[in-house]
């Protein structure tokens, strides 16, 4: 899917920005992409979208109930036109790694935190299936293995970062011709970093279609 | 990090023309107490048994050394609670990460990069070293190649193609131990043995045949007939029988019927029958006076006294109820068939056994039915024993003294070892000099025994080579293994050995332990009876190319 539009990819740019965690407002209300999924900030960094937030677009002017007198949802939004710009939907971004950048050209990709956070307002891109691939080191030719380093960055969060994790390989495993022999990888990986900790493993692989049949 | 990918690649310097299997990676562990290996790969545990045979390939020595003991392991301590039930996804995700295999493995030798000759092993390898399942060539380079010094004595375990060879010219050099309990191939082992060592011409035997089954055709427990000695070394073996019977009935006739004179005993012989007997020390003190007087005849004498004559003896300070009881238990060796009042002219069978093993011919003394009588087979084993190890002493230190040359090693196999050797008359019988004094004047002993916690400690201290077969007692276990460096871990491989086939071999005539799968015998017989064995090694090509 090299024929991917750039500009159907971008869903939006940085707030908000450290080294390890990027907030980004979507263009459009509620076009975040899916928690898990695999973006990317301008050129430079690759994160994981590790929480959607839809709020007022002024913190203090709390959103009013309006649909008293209405049928659906969607009449609401027609009657108050005015609504998309009064809301807006945050990411928030883990970042799982960075584009090296040798002399100012483009260098290998690390899953590793980058040495420095993104510029505020970088915009932000979901990533196409080919550069899933090349991130996860699935596909390519010859064929390489997974490339799992990213799962420490993750696994480090705990509680509902599980899910993250979870959400994230669930969507990496579509780009390998071997969903579930990706998945059982990643499941080891993760329980090497979480070692000692049977039921937060356990925790992840029941998130994990590996069973038999389920992919 | 790993990459949740276990195994590595074969490592540099593992030996060309064969697959290395690996094993695992050494994660811990210390030179007594032997290095912790976690366990790679897929399958591979099950895979692992003890007494495996590994190489580690550290990264200026490559180690050699066996797995003694097995161990499951887990990252988490409370995986057993965590883990409620058998989940197959669970198990494919933590099998080999969170829980995983550990192998003992005791490294055994060692030889640095680019030399040969294995030492020792002294140091140990370094974190995370690959460890491989040893290769043909791994083996063959520790244990040498079926030559004119080396027999082919069976495979290590899973690894059917490859021979472990005993050093026989270093085995003859020391005593040396055969131990099993009963039907567990000992008798196999000692026939290879004795059959290598002959035809090698590495030394001379003389075999204390108990249950007549080395000298001519034995019958194996699965019911085939073995040949014998003699059938594979033809007329440089000669079998004396104390029961021609009992040779004719099995259908061959011995070279030598031994009869065995009264005047041949002396009083050692009774001393060392006295607990078998039930004769007193001063049963045992008379014995030595009866033979100050009367000289070599002195049991016929003694026999052959009269009530007066009697009488006269104890007047003379003998206790007239220990010479009473004294004649009684004489009497019962008189009454066996095979002594008679004077040893033939010529010398005997004594002069005969000596003269064959001095011209260079093995000897097999079959006890046929008295191999089941213990007075019997002490009398006539120590009495030949010692008199033929008084001989090559003086041959030895004749030679010695004149510069001439030395006596051929001779190896005395002895069964049921544990009836001369025991803690209580090891140090009177000459069996136990032999087994102290060792080499020194040519003579040592080939010890076959079911009951090696029998033997004295200080004899079997002095055993060079231990073959050991399937031991159920653990006071066994325990004697065979004492003073051999690693014993504890020897111990559980020992302990697991099968019932039939499968030997420890550990000792002077090896540079390390082996749990060998034993080589079959008919085969041996077969490879034995070709021309040329011995001096240049025979692949089963070369048997192919004779036979067809």
């Amino acid at each position: 899917m090299v024929s991917d539009n750039i500009a159907m990819t971008r869903f939006g740019e940085v707030v908000d920005a450290s080294v390890e965690q990027l907030v980004g407002q979507c263009h459009r209300l509620y076009e975040a992409p899916p928690l898990g999924a695999l973006v990317r900030a301008g050129t430079g960094v690759w994160g994981v979208v590790s929480g959607i937030a839809t709020s007022a677009l002024d913190p203090s002017r709390r959103v009013i109930a309006r649909g008293a007198d209405v049928a659906t949802e969607a009449e609401i939004y027609a009657a108050h036109p005015q609504l998309e710009k009064l809301l807006r939907t945050d990411v928030t971004v883990t970042v799982t790694g960075h584009r090296e950048s040798i002399g100012g050209a483009n260098g290998p990709v690390h899953q590793y935190l980058p040495s420095q956070p993104p510029r505020i307002h970088t915009f932000l891109y979901s990533c196409t299936s080919v550069e899933v691939c090349d991130f996860f080191g699935g596909g390519g030719q010859p064929r390489s293995e997974p490339r799992l380093d990213f799962v420490h960055l993750l696994a480090g969060f705990g509680g509902p970062g599980d899910d993250v994790l979870a959400a994230s390989l669930r969507q990496a495993a579509t780009a390998f011709d071997d969903p579930r022999a990706f998945l059982v990888a990643a499941s080891r990986a993760v329980a090497v970093v979480l070692s000692g900790d049977t039921s937060r493993i356990n925790a992840i692989v029941r998130r994990l279609p590996i069973g038999e049949g389920t992919l | 990090m790993t990459n949740g990918f276990e195994g590595l690649g074969a490592p540099d310097g593992a030996s060309p023309g064969e697959a290395a299997v690996e094993l695992g990676v050494v994660v811990g562990g210390s030179l007594s107490q032997g290095l912790d290996v976690r366990l790679t790969g897929n399958g591979v545990v099950e895979d692992a048994k003890v007494g495996t045979f590994v190489t580690v390939h550290g990264t200026r020595h490559r180690y050699f050394g066996i797995i003694t003991d097995l161990s499951l392991e887990s990252a988490d301590g409370h995986l057993s609670s965590n883990i409620a039930h058998a989940d197959a996804a669970m198990a494919e995700v933590l099998s080999g990460t969170g829980a995983f295999a550990q192998a003992r493995v005791t490294p055994m030798l060692m030889t640095s990069v680019g030399e040969e000759e294995p030492q020792p092993a002294r140091s140990l390898p370094a974190h995370f070293a690959p460890v491989n399942r040893a290769t043909n060539e791994d083996v063959q380079m520790i244990f040498g190649e079926d030559d004119a010094t080396h027999i082919y004595i069976g495979s290590p375990l899973d690894m059917e193609d490859t021979r472990v060879c005993l050093d026989l010219q270093e085995l003859v050099k020391r005593s040396n131990g055969v131990f099993g309990k009963s039907g567990s191939g000992k008798s196999f082992l000692t026939r290879i043995l004795l059959t290598a060592i002959a035809q090698r011409g590495l030394a001379t035997h003389l075999i204390f045949d108990m249950h007549s089954e080395y000298g001519w055709q034995a019958t194996s427990e699965s019911g085939y007939a073995v040949k014998g000695l003699r059938q594979i070394l033809q007329s440089g073996v000669s079998v004396f029988s104390l029961d021609a019977e009992s040779a004719h009935r099995r259908g061959f006739t011995p070279d030598y019927e031994v009869k065995i004179g009264l005047d041949e005993i002396e009083p050692e012989d009774i001393a060392i029958l006295s607990s078998t007997l039930g004769i007193s020390d001063a049963g045992v003190n008379a014995c030595y006076t009866l033979h100050d007087r009367y000289g070599n005849r002195w049991i016929s004498v003694f026999l052959g006294m009269d009530a007066d004559a009697m009488a006269g003896l104890a007047a003379e300070g003998e206790h007239a109820g220990v010479l009473g009881a004294l004649r009684r238990k004489l009497r019962d060796l008189d009454r066996i068939a095979f002594m008679q009042p004077d040893a033939p002219s010529g010398g005997g069978a004594v002069r005969q056994v000596l003269d064959h093993l001095v011209s260079g011919k093995h000897v097999v003394m079959e006890f046929g039915r008295y191999g089941d009588d213990q007075t019997a087979y002490v009398l006539v084993a120590n009495l030949i024993t010692r008199r033929i190890h008084a001989e090559y002493r003086k041959r030895t230190e004749e030679a010695l003294a004149s510069g001439g040359k030395q006596p051929d090693p001779l190896v005395i196999t002895i069964e049921e070892a544990h009836r001369f050797l025991s803690g209580g008359i090891a140090s009177q019988t000459i069996f136990g000099t032999i087994a102290r004094e060792m080499r020194k004047y040519r003579v040592t002993l080939l010890v076959v025994d079911q009951r090696p916690s029998g033997i004295d400690e200080e004899v079997l201290s002095q055993v060079g080579t231990r073959i050991t077969c399937q031991l159920d007692n653990e006071r066994d276990v325990d004697a065979v293994l004492k003073g051999a460096p690693g014993s504890r871990e020897l111990k559980g491989v020992l302990s697991r050995l099968e019932s039939q086939q499968q030997a420890l071999l550990f000792g002077h005539a090896l540079r390390m332990p082996v749990v060998v799968r034993t080589r079959d015998y008919q085969d041996f017989a077969t490879e034995m009876a070709m021309p040329g064995y011995g001096r240049t090694p025979v692949g089963p090509g070369d048997k192919k190319d004779l036979f067809g």
